[in-house]
């Protein structure tokens, strides 16, 4: 089991993160690493491409909150794109949906 | 080798296997194992038991073989990452007994923690089934007499094993002494669960949560969610099983969450299943189990009692997935 995660500067403060493979519980924290930093960018602007993602339990959706959160406080727009139908309705029913929707609409507003 | 110390040691083996090699019928198996005792508490490694070999083959005979000297050079050599590799594992094998006997007791400590007997109450029937996935469980079950009124409710924390467990336990503390717990409204009691959760846990873990209420005075079920997979309700006079859809945010992702309330009417004959996505994120084949299938397992089965409902729903998704689940799994039902 193993992920790639290719990180990608588009331009000023823009980032993008690929992962490639199936995020678990053994690669989430590879997950951690390389995208937690990324959205303490104070006005940064990141998106996390799912598109090869294979597949990805609980602990990857974690990780995904951990970044979500800490964009936040660090007014860091952040974003997911390439979701399968699958992970958009695990998406919709824990309501992290909603939580992302907040996060790209806002500017990253630190008052939610 | 230091020469000295190492001289009795050598004088022994290579007396001993002189003895040996003669057929002295004196000799006895018992001999070996003591002085393989005296060496292994003089540690002395494996290598160096062959190169210990090889001294005693050179000294006790006039013409010893060269390829036999030059192969126990070998085996000495072998010897030595062979038993590094060896050593390290078997302390890895120990920590790992230790740490199982660990995880056994706290396993014990949370089956202890979780279980209570269902309630007893004349105007429902209930059943519910909750298997870790490996020894300790993120699921979370509660069915309680409140009042009169029936509390269900069931949770699932993002994350497996330990810290998920560890997670759980405080949930259960947190349910235990919330004021709103007795007759409160299942919107509030989850706002209030969300403000323990979100400032106690760690930034990566989430709760999902399912509450609901009933009153068999009004007859009316209540329920909020907590972004928790929906569960069924199953209308006996429609034959017709709907999900029961409720939005809200899981707990723990942002403080001051408002939970939007549900209720239905709830006529004799009907029911409620209840379950954590280890229900349906159950992988057969290399593909995910559908609602619906889950839907036709209830139906093949709802006819039993609600115990048996439960253990069929189980056993018939882990046969699916050869007798194993990837994820904690739990399951209510409840006819009415």
């Amino acid at each position: 089991m193993n992920i790639s995660i290719e990180r990608e500067v588009k331009g000023d403060n823009l980032y993008l993160v690929a992962v490639e493979g199936e995020i678990d519980v053994f690669t989430a924290p590879e997950l951690k690493k390389g995208l937690l930093p990324l959205t303490e960018i104070h006005g940064g602007n990141l998106t996390l491409d799912l598109n090869a993602t294979k597949y990805m339990d609980s602990t990857a959706l974690g990780v995904i909150v951990a970044a979500l959160k800490s964009a936040s406080k660090h007014q860091c727009r952040f974003s997911v794109t390439g979701m399968t139908p699958r992970i958009k309705r695990l998406f919709e029913i824990t309501g992290l949906s909603d939580l992302l929707n907040r996060a790209q609409t806002s500017e990253g507003n630190a008052d939610d | 080798m230091g020469m000295i110390e190492d001289e009795p040691r050598l004088t022994a083996y290579r007396d001993l296997l002189a003895r040996y090699v003669a057929q002295d019928s004196t000799f006895s198996v018992e001999e070996i194992e003591r002085l393989s005792e005296f060496l292994h508490e003089q540690d002395v490694s494996p290598d160096e038991l062959v190169g210990m070999h090889h001294d005693a083959l050179e000294q006790t005979f006039a013409n010893p073989d060269r390829a036999t000297l030059q192969s126990l050079n070998f085996l000495m050599k072998m010897m030595s990452g062979y038993s590094n590799e060896y050593r390290e594992h078997q302390a890895l094998k120990n920590r790992q007994k230790q740490l199982d006997t660990e995880i056994d007791v706290a396993a014990e400590v949370q089956k202890a923690l979780i279980e209570s007997d269902l309630p007893s109450c004349a105007f429902a029937d209930i059943g519910a089934v909750s298997v870790p996935a490996k020894k300790m469980s993120g699921d979370y079950y509660r069915i309680v007499n409140d009042d009169g009124r029936l509390a269900v409710t069931i949770a699932d924390i993002v994350g497996k094993g330990i810290p998920a467990a560890m997670c759980m336990s405080m949930i259960k503390y947190a349910m235990d002494s919330l004021p709103e717990n007795k007759s409160g409204a299942p919107s509030a009691i989850l706002s209030s669960l969300n403000r323990v959760v979100e400032r106690n846990v760690d930034p990566s873990m989430f709760i999902t949560m399912f509450y609901g209420v009933y009153d068999p005075v009004t007859h009316i079920f209540s329920n909020a969610s907590a972004g928790h997979e929906p569960g069924f309700y199953y209308s006996a006079k429609e034959n017709h099983f709907i999900d029961l859809q409720a939005r809200g945010l899981s707990l723990g992702l942002s403080p001051n969450t408002q939970y939007s309330e549900y209720s239905r009417k709830i006529d004799p004959g009907d029911m409620i299943f209840l379950l954590t996505d280890g229900v349906t994120e159950i992988r057969k084949d290399h593909d995910f189990i559908e609602r619906k299938q889950v839907v036709e397992l209830i139906r093949g089965s709802m006819h039993l009692p609600a115990a048996r409902i439960v253990r069929h729903v189980m056993y018939e998704l882990k046969k699916m997935q050869q007798f194993s689940f990837a994820d904690d799994f739990t399951f209510i039902a409840m006819k009415f």
